[in-house]
């Protein structure tokens, strides 16, 4: 039990470090709105990083997150600048910002369904199905607006359909929405994968499939779940950008799978599947997240910290590695040569 | 109790002690596997390794064979000291080891896996295809099988796997080769051939370490017989000075009784009907062909074949992991045959797996978590887990199938064999089952951990569940059962009631429309 403890405070060590380093190195980073500034980065991985954990914890992968982010932002786009356009009959709906919300985040869901209906009854694999809907949403997305971007987004009271930046740009209590958004996400995301049937289920699916099967577990199910959770979730995560920005571009969420899937390794949760957790993945988006804000104040170049950033990654990893094969385990695999 | 016999005892003039082991331990975390183990390998003899689950023979294994490094102790191969670092150091020293649990590449052929990391070049650039079959083709003609070496290694039955990785041992010219359980796949042919091997092999003056479950199979291949017990040296003795109830004395402390009951229910109703029920290959060939029958509540139907018989396809089919066949099965008269294997389970039907690795732990998972996989909503409230629930189903399920775990929460890859597979088990009758399908359930587990096995599955039968289980074992399946179906190419080709079932019946009814007849007879004559 110790040991396991251990295991997850690694990464909460190194995020500590990273803190104290970078409040040392610049007065700027330790002050309050900083650090909200930095919360609010985070929160945008971190949305997409707790779908990516329940995909990656199945011993699937989900590239297209991105590009979904950026879907949804567009049909946000759409609904609240032009509405809805129904030729036929001649008319222009509207829906207010919550039936707004709700459809795009859908949109999101259903892409992640059609990843998980790929996955479980093509037996395409997760890798290439999600590259596949990574170039088509993002496609989609584009051929929404034919490339352009819908500003302004505040709505008309007129309309009733304002308020939609509250989702990016508000405040609860004095903090934004996107933090309150990534606690709770966070917190339903941790309680469903270490506390219920269904989170159990992930981790047999991941950890032996067959297995998992023969113990009368529905994989295809549980697979297509994660992946309309996944999808969910990077919905959620563009409709926060575009709100911030009161725009959607159809470009917004390029390679931000890439960052996601970091913040779920850096979290201890491994690529193979059945291993890890919500809370690890919440530490790795922090861990990120800390080194981006940290870096730029202290004027670091871009270039420098894609080059450090990177080999965070590749330590963590190792750490992981190492960890993994020092903990006491009877019937581990033999030590592999080269 | 120190050993049985002197080293003058030792009537094979000139062959020594080619490796020997002193002092070994091995603690995995708080576990000590070994202690303080004594264990000389003698040169040109069978070396017999035997004891209970948990004993500590696969640990010695590993760390004769470099994949575990011992906590203390020393190894002297030709009485110079050596430390093996790896697998592959041991290999450089003449030691192979052949792995209960099979290790080969599914995705590759035969002769690829055979020949892996030693392949034959032109040049040492391009591989010597040419060369690579004519070597595999030799080495598969001495073990007697005609398994074609372009096959992928996944393609073939577990029987042939295991044949596969005797000839990976066997083309790498070990002094010393290491067998966990090698039979315990094998059908009676293959064992004759492998026993063949085994003899050809110690003319040779290759030391053979054999460890074995099967210890009526020991008797005539064994030389010579360590025992261990809880991960001590308990006794040596030359095989042709001991007898069967001699092992098991010093495996156990004592004689178990094998007293074979047989309570039967007056009017049983049948709980499984099986009509007609086909399954093919890709290739149109069928892999099971019309099989009908019936099993009753509170019956133990034994099902013998010879590898590649169909019994796997068949259970499969049964328990709904192979989705395309043709007939009818239903259970307790309502028709299952369309349901998936998930819901075939909720309704009664439980199948554990021949492949314990593979396909019944997860080995990520704590030994809790495996045992209430496939009752998750039993264990849960309001849609959250309860912890108390999962660990008081764990306390009775270990008291009821005596399951060996000291911490329950340890990762199960912990456990032995045995305690796994009570674990796989256990899973199942959480499910409140009325059938069992087991596969080969007593494959890799030793005596002690068998005869538990089958006490509970008549301890099950007398709670009126219907069991049908497949064992390669014929004096398992002749003691253990009640009624015994044979199948020989996808059909039942014999059907025999406890009493009416000898040794050779079965045999010979395994290999109609085999062409192995010759064999039987042979068998059946000694």
């Amino acid at each position: 039990m110790k040991k396991a403890i251990l295991f997850r405070l690694r990464a909460v060590v190194a995020l500590i470090v990273l803190v104290i380093v970078f409040s040392f190195l610049s007065p700027a980073f330790l002050t309050p709105s900083n650090l909200i500034i930095l919360a609010k980065h985070v929160a945008i991985n971190s949305l997409l990083a707790i779908g990516m954990t329940f995909v990656i914890l199945s011993g699937g992968i989900d590239l297209s997150v991105g590009s979904i982010a950026g879907l949804s932002g567009m049909i946000a786009g759409l609904l609240l600048h032009d509405g809805l356009i129904l030729r036929p009959l001649g008319v222009v709906v509207f829906f207010n910002v919550g039936c707004v919300i709700v459809l795009s985040v859908l949109v999101g869901i259903a892409v992640g369904a059609l990843n998980g209906l790929l996955v479980t009854r093509m037996r395409v694999a997760p890798f290439i199905v999600t590259l596949g809907t990574l170039y088509a949403a993002r496609g989609a997305a584009l051929l929404i607006s034919n490339g352009a971007t819908f500003p302004n987004l505040v709505g008309q009271v007129d309309l009733g359909n304002t308020g939609f930046q509250f989702l990016g740009a508000g405040t609860i209590l004095r903090l934004p929405t996107p933090i309150w958004l990534m606690a709770i996400l966070g917190l339903i995301g941790a309680f469903l994968a270490e506390k219920t049937p269904f989170g159990r289920r992930v981790y047999a699916v991941g950890g032996n499939e067959r297995a998992a099967y023969l113990a009368g577990v529905r994989v295809a199910r549980v697979k297509l779940i994660v992946y309309m959770i996944s999808g969910g979730c990077a919905a959620l995560a563009g409709l926060v950008i575009a709100s911030q920005l009161a725009a959607a571009h159809p470009a917004t969420g390029t390679t931000f799978e890439l960052s996601a899937i970091a913040a779920v390794v850096l979290g201890g949760t491994s690529l193979a599947g059945g291993k890890g957790s919500v809370v690890g993945t919440m530490i790795g988006a922090f861990v990120i997240g800390v080194l981006n804000d940290g870096l730029v104040l202290l004027g670091v170049s871009e270039f420098w910290q894609y080059v450090i950033k990177g080999f965070v990654i590749l330590f963590a990893a190792i750490m992981d590695k190492w960890a993994s094969s020092a903990a006491p385990q009877a019937g581990r695999a033999p030590r592999r040569g080269l | 109790m120190k050993s049985a016999v002197s080293p003058s005892d030792d009537s094979v003039e000139g062959r020594g002690v080619v490796l020997r082991a002193e002092g070994i331990t091995k603690h995995y975390g708080g576990i000590v596997a070994l202690d303080r183990v004594n264990y000389d390998v003698y040169q040109g003899q069978v070396n017999v390794l035997v004891g209970e689950n948990g004993a500590g023979k696969s640990t010695l294994m590993k760390i004769l064979a470099g994949v575990e490094y011992p906590t203390s102790g020393n190894l002297f191969l030709n009485n110079h000291p050596v430390a093996f670092r790896s697998p592959l150091d041991a290999a450089r020293a003449g030691i192979g080891i052949i792995y209960q649990e099979l290790s080969l590449f599914p995705n590759l052929s035969v002769k690829d896996n055979i020949l892996m990391t030693r392949e034959p070049t032109h040049l040492g650039v391009v591989v010597n295809q040419k060369r690579e079959e004519e070597l595999v083709r030799e080495v598969l003609e001495r073990l007697d099988q005609p398994i074609n070496p372009r096959a992928f290694a996944g393609d073939l039955p577990v029987g042939q796997q295991q044949i596969v990785e005797i000839a990976r041992a066997l083309t790498q010219n070990v002094r010393i080769l290491i067998m966990d359980e090698p039979t315990s796949a094998l059908s009676a042919v293959e064992v004759e051939a492998l026993f063949r091997v085994v003899k050809d092999l110690r003319e040779h003056g290759v030391a053979i370490v054999y460890v074995s479950h099967r210890l009526e199979e020991l008797m005539p291949i064994g030389d010579r017989i360590t025992v261990l017990r809880d991960g001590h040296h308990v006794a040596e003795a030359l095989v042709r000075n001991i007898d069967v109830g001699w092992i098991i004395e010093k495996m156990v402390g004592q004689i178990p009784k094998g007293e074979k009951l047989h309570i039967r229910l007056k009017e049983p109703a049948v709980v499984l009907e099986v009509s007609s029920l086909t399954c093919r290959r890709a290739d149109g060939r069928p892999l099971v062909d019309n099989v009908s029958f019936d099993l009753r509540r509170g019956e133990i139907l034994g099902l013998y074949g010879l590898m590649g018989a169909g019994r796997t396809e068949l259970l499969e089919c049964l328990a709904g992991s192979r989705a395309s066949f043709e007939g009818k099965v239903s259970l307790s008269g309502e028709a299952i045959e369309h349901m998936l294997l998930a819901d075939r389970l909720q309704k009664g039907l439980i199948l554990v797996p021949e492949d314990r690795q593979g396909a019944g732990i997860v080995q990520s998972f704590s030994s809790t978590k495996n045992l209430t996989l496939s009752s998750l909503k039993k264990h849960s409230f309001a849609c959250c887990m309860m912890r108390h629930l999962e660990k008081s189903s764990f306390s009775s399920m270990a008291e009821n199938l005596r399951i060996d775990a000291p911490d329950a929460d340890g990762p199960i890859t912990s456990l032995s064999g045995g305690n796994q597979q009570k674990v796989v088990v256990g899973r199942g009758l959480l499910t409140s089952p009325q059938v069992l399908l087991l596969d080969e359930p007593t494959r890799g587990i030793d005596v002690a951990a068998k005869a538990e096995m089958f006490d509970l599955m008549r301890c099950l039968a007398g709670e009126g569940k219907g069991i049908l289980f497949v064992s390669s074992d014929l004096k398992e399946i002749v003691g253990a059962s009640d009624r015994i179906l044979v199948m020989s190419n996808g059909r039942i080709t014999g059907e025999f009631t406890s009493e009416e079932a000898t040794e050779n019946a079965l045999v010979a009814a395994s290999s109609v429309g085999h062409g192995y007849a010759g064999v039987w007879k042979t068998l059946a004559e000694s």
